[in-house]
């Protein structure tokens, strides 16, 4: 299936969800809205003529115009095709719907998104810092992150 | 003094009664224990805080991190493309020739370079040996999770002779930034061929040797076999790939669904797990789909050096590495644990703009938790070995 | 001169040294084995061991023991200090305890008691509560599993062990090692394993039963002395050691040697039960007092190497896995044996 198609199925089926796409680059992307993404992936995970099961790669974003995201590549094993979706939210309100309920992979990946960019992803059933200690203050991945000077009187820069 | 995190729900030890023949009730309480970071068989820095009733385990809670050395935040402060080699090789230590290519597939499909035939073969040479080298530590390390400390040794010792193969041609044994961007940064020495063939003659029987020695030892196989069943629809739910998800019974392999490079030339079966000692799934399956795959690795390398055609192997290496802006790709390819992907975004500048590496050990081990609960400790290190996990891709 | 003479005639000085003659024939025995278990590992693995302290490594052992003699002695701060501190004794008590019943030869056994086999299995009990008190006692969540794997381990194999011996018993007539050993004199076709000094008849429909009866007790013994692959309460891979974590230094050397001499000596009980003890397989050539410890001690040593060479071959057996092993299928062949042995001697 290209991505028109699958573009045209979605747009038929949650219309406003559907914000954006682009055609004309090597992978084309889809921009869903952050408030609708677990609805959407149910649909394209159980969708018989879709049928995105498997959950390739979930990363966070930082576009250092004060925008974060989220960047979803699905493929599917029984299909064999490939799709890229893309979230957006602004610094001020950084929140998207978890996926984790239909793809149990996006638990991890999300909160490593959480833990690196402090995006907060609601409905998601323990988030919590998975690659910092838990302690840690800031968000590293973030264009403006600066390091803390002191952890636990270890001194962090070197 | 350092607070140890606490679990993640307000977790309350279960405490229970048990009522004996003659009538005195014993209390029981299940316990908390943790195998920390410095474990000898937890195959590097992982915490596994498990929650146990007896021997049984009721809930296993991975804490990973220890191994973070920011790899994604390096690679936005590189001045070239070029310069990520070397940290995409310390990923995954045990297999660094498929992280090089991987990171260099994708830049390539960024610039739109097309490389000579013979890089790509060579390329396909390197990887399927690097491949055989990680099986044969994950092969070898499992035995010794199991008690059967001999294997562990075999294994190295026919790993030499790939690490020699290596040393040979780039000058390093396990990390070796020798696939770059656009080409390699050596050609094949000329004693590389003989070396190669003689190796694949030497390991045939080895393998066999193994076989007998360890996967169908009758105490083995009461280990593993119906243990950690990790069922098709579960792996495919958490995105588990590589070895783990053809144990499971699903045939899918990288190299021929999604083809790359020259893999669709050569022939070749993906080694699907059949359930022939228990359940489809468990961990001999896991095991066993590994071991068939070094077989189908010295297949592949013997046609890939049949093949080899000739040509510069620096030709296509670019001078100056500036994709065009707000170009981005994910590209996934098939290393030695699985689905190892590199999502590159590009600003137009000679540094990325983001690279997330999506590390298959990482993916892999989301899914311990699910499929450790009900067994005993002395299954979850058989699990977790079975995962074959390398800390530094969990955490990069 | 005559000091050592006048020693030498008071009774308890004499069996006080009498007594420490087998603690002597351990310490000597155990470079012996360090050395053995090192060397066969490392050929069964395909490299080489130690190869530079003394020709070949020989003198490694002892460097072994120094080491571990000058060691600092740590006892963790929550632990339970007087345990800690007895553990490794009493199960070293337990092992040495066994070796006063042990015929080393014809005119020497520590002890002629006429219960000699009922005692080795009474004493080798001791060992369990050492290991249980070591487990306990660390005060480690780990060694806790080690210990109580340990004990669960030792008490389920004590029972092929004890019903392997009652097999001998039925067919000697006494419990008396002693005795058991002088009733399979005369060559290699009087030993028990083949059925004993019994007619041809007999021994015929006895051989099958006593050779399965040697094998079952040979692998109830490996699982007595904690070795792969039943080593699950120091498996090295889960347990960090299992109850062994805590000890450093000397503590940990006498659960090392007692570890190595139980090897020995259970070893040395199948030798004396089933394969003639002290006694020349040639009948009367090479015997003799003294060659009957030679005997002896060649015949156990055979066997330790052959403990030695299945542990480096062999993967490990889970707790459940040793447990059905014990009692779903070695006790029930055991019994059947004990049947038909009991059958065949009565009619």
């Amino acid at each position: 299936m290209t991505a028109q198609e699958i573009f045209d199925i979605l747009k038929t089926k949650f219309g406003d969800a559907i914000i954006e796409t682009k055609f004309d680059t090597m992978q084309p992307w889809v921009r869903i809205a952050p408030n609708k993404t677990k609805e959407l992936c149910s649909f394209l995970r159980d969708d018989t003529a879709l049928q995105f099961d498997y959950l390739s790669c979930l990363s966070g974003m930082d576009y250092s115009n004060g925008t974060f995201g989220v960047v979803y590549h699905l493929a599917s094993i029984v299909h064999k095709h490939k799709i890229v979706l893309k979230t957006f939210c602004t610094k001020d309100n950084l929140h998207i719907q978890s996926v984790s309920a239909v793809w149990g992979t996006a638990n991890w990946h999300e909160r490593e998104a959480f833990d690196l960019y402090g995006i907060i992803f609601d409905e998601h059933p323990d988030l919590r810092r998975l690659l910092m200690p838990d302690d840690w203050e800031g968000h590293p991945l973030r264009k403006d992150y600066k390091v803390q000077e002191f952890y636990h009187g270890m001194k962090v820069p070197y | 003094m350092l607070q140890p995190p606490t679990l993640p729900t307000d977790y309350t030890v279960k405490q229970g009664h048990i009522k004996t023949s003659t009538g005195k009730t014993i209390r029981t309480e299940e316990m908390i224990i943790n195998m920390g970071p410095q474990h000898p068989s937890t195959h590097g820095v992982l915490r596994l805080e498990i929650v146990v009733d007896g021997e049984i385990i009721v809930d296993c809670i991975p804490h990973i991190g220890y191994l973070h050395r920011c790899f994604e935040k390096h690679c936005e402060h590189m001045t070239n493309y070029q310069q990520v080699i070397p940290y995409a090789d310390r990923m995954d230590y045990c297999s660094a020739m498929t992280n090089e290519w991987a990171f260099a597939l994708a830049a390539e499909r960024l610039l739109k370079i097309e490389v000579p035939e013979r890089v790509e073969y060579i390329r396909v040479i390197m990887a399927e040996l690097q491949r055989i080298a990680s099986h044969l530590i994950a092969v070898g390390t499992y035995g010794i999770d199991s008690g059967a400390f001999t294997p562990f040794l075999y294994t190295f010792i026919d790993r030499e002779k790939i690490l020699d193969l290596f040393e040979m041609t780039c000058g390093a044994r396990l990390l070796y930034n020798y696939i770059w961007i656009g080409g390699l940064s050596h050609d094949l020495p000329p004693k590389f061929m003989e070396q190669a063939k003689d190796f694949i003659r030497y390991f045939r029987p080895r393998l066999k040797m193994l076989n007998d020695l360890l996967s169908y030892n009758e105490i083995f196989v009461k280990r593993t076999a119906n243990v950690g069943v990790l069922p098709k629809d579960v792996a495919i739910n958490y995105a588990v790939s590589g070895p783990q998800l053809r144990g499971s019974g699903v045939n899918w392999d990288l190299r021929r669904d999604d083809p790359y490079s020259i893999y669709h030339k050569l022939e070749w079966e993906p080694q699907v797990g059949k359930g022939e000692m228990g359940t489809v799934g468990d961990c001999w399956d896991r095991h066993i789909v590994r071991m068939h795959e070094m077989e189908q690795c010295l297949n592949i390398i013997e046609q890939a050096l049949a093949g080899l055609p000739e040509g510069n192997v620096k030709a296509a290496i670019p001078k100056r590495i500036r994709p065009e802006k707000d170009a981005e790709i994910y590209i996934r390819t098939e290393s030695s644990r699985g689905e190892l992907g590199f999502y590159i975004v590009s600003d137009g500048t000679a540094s990325p703009f983001r690279v997330k590496a999506r590390g298959p050990a990482f993916v892999n081990l989301s899914v311990l938790p699910e499929i450790a609960k009900g067994g005993m400790i002395a299954d979850l290190v058989l699990i977790a070995g079975s995962i074959d996990i390398v800390l530094g891709e969990v955490d990069r | 001169m005559e000091f050592i003479q006048t020693l030498l005639a008071n009774e308890l000085v004499v069996s006080i040294l009498l007594s420490l003659l087998p603690l002597i024939f351990i310490i000597a025995y155990a470079l012996v084995v360090l050395y053995t278990e090192m060397k066969v590992a490392a050929h069964i693995q395909d490299r080489v061991a130690y190869m530079r302290t003394g020709w070949h490594g020989l003198l490694q052992p002892i460097a072994d023991m120094l080491k571990l003699l000058q060691k600092e002695d740590i006892i963790p701060d929550k632990a339970d200090k007087l345990l800690f501190r007895l553990a490794p004794i009493i199960a070293f008590v337990g092992t040495y305890a066994a070796y006063a019943v042990l015929p080393f030869s014809s005119i020497y056994i520590g002890s002629n008691i006429n219960l000699g086999a009922f005692f080795l299995v009474a004493v080798g009990s001791l060992v369990v509560v050492g290991i249980l008190m070591a487990g306990w006692a660390s005060n480690n969540k780990w060694s806790l599993f080690g210990g109580v794997r340990s004990a669960a381990q030792m008490i389920s194999y004590e029972i092929p062990t004890a019903i392997a011996i009652i097999i001998v018993v039925m067919i000697t007539g006494s419990l008396n090692l002693q005795d058991v050993t002088k009733f399979q004199d005369g060559g290699i076709g009087n030993w028990v394993v083949f059925g004993g000094p019994l007619p041809w008849s007999q021994k015929l429909m006895l051989m099958p039963f006593t050779i399965i009866t040697f094998f079952i007790l040979f692998v109830s013994s490996i699982a007595e002395v904690n070795r792969t692959p039943f080593d699950l309460p120091e498996a090295e891979s889960e347990l960090v050691q299992g109850f062994n974590t805590e000890y450093s230094g000397m503590r940990f050397a006498m659960f090392y040697l007692s570890e190595y001499a139980n090897l020995f000596t259970v070893s040395a009980v199948g030798v004396a039960l089933f394969l003639g003890g002290w006694s020349s397989p040639f009948g009367t050539f090479m015997s003799g007092p003294v060659w009957g410890i030679f005997w002896f001690v060649a015949k156990s040593y055979v066997f330790v190497l052959i403990q030695i060479w299945v542990r480096w071959t062999l993967p490990r057996l889970r707790v459940d896995q040793l447990m059905y092993v014990s009692w779903k299928v070695l006790t029930p062949w055991l019994f059947a044996c004990l049947l038909s042995v009991g059958l065949i001697l009565v009619l």
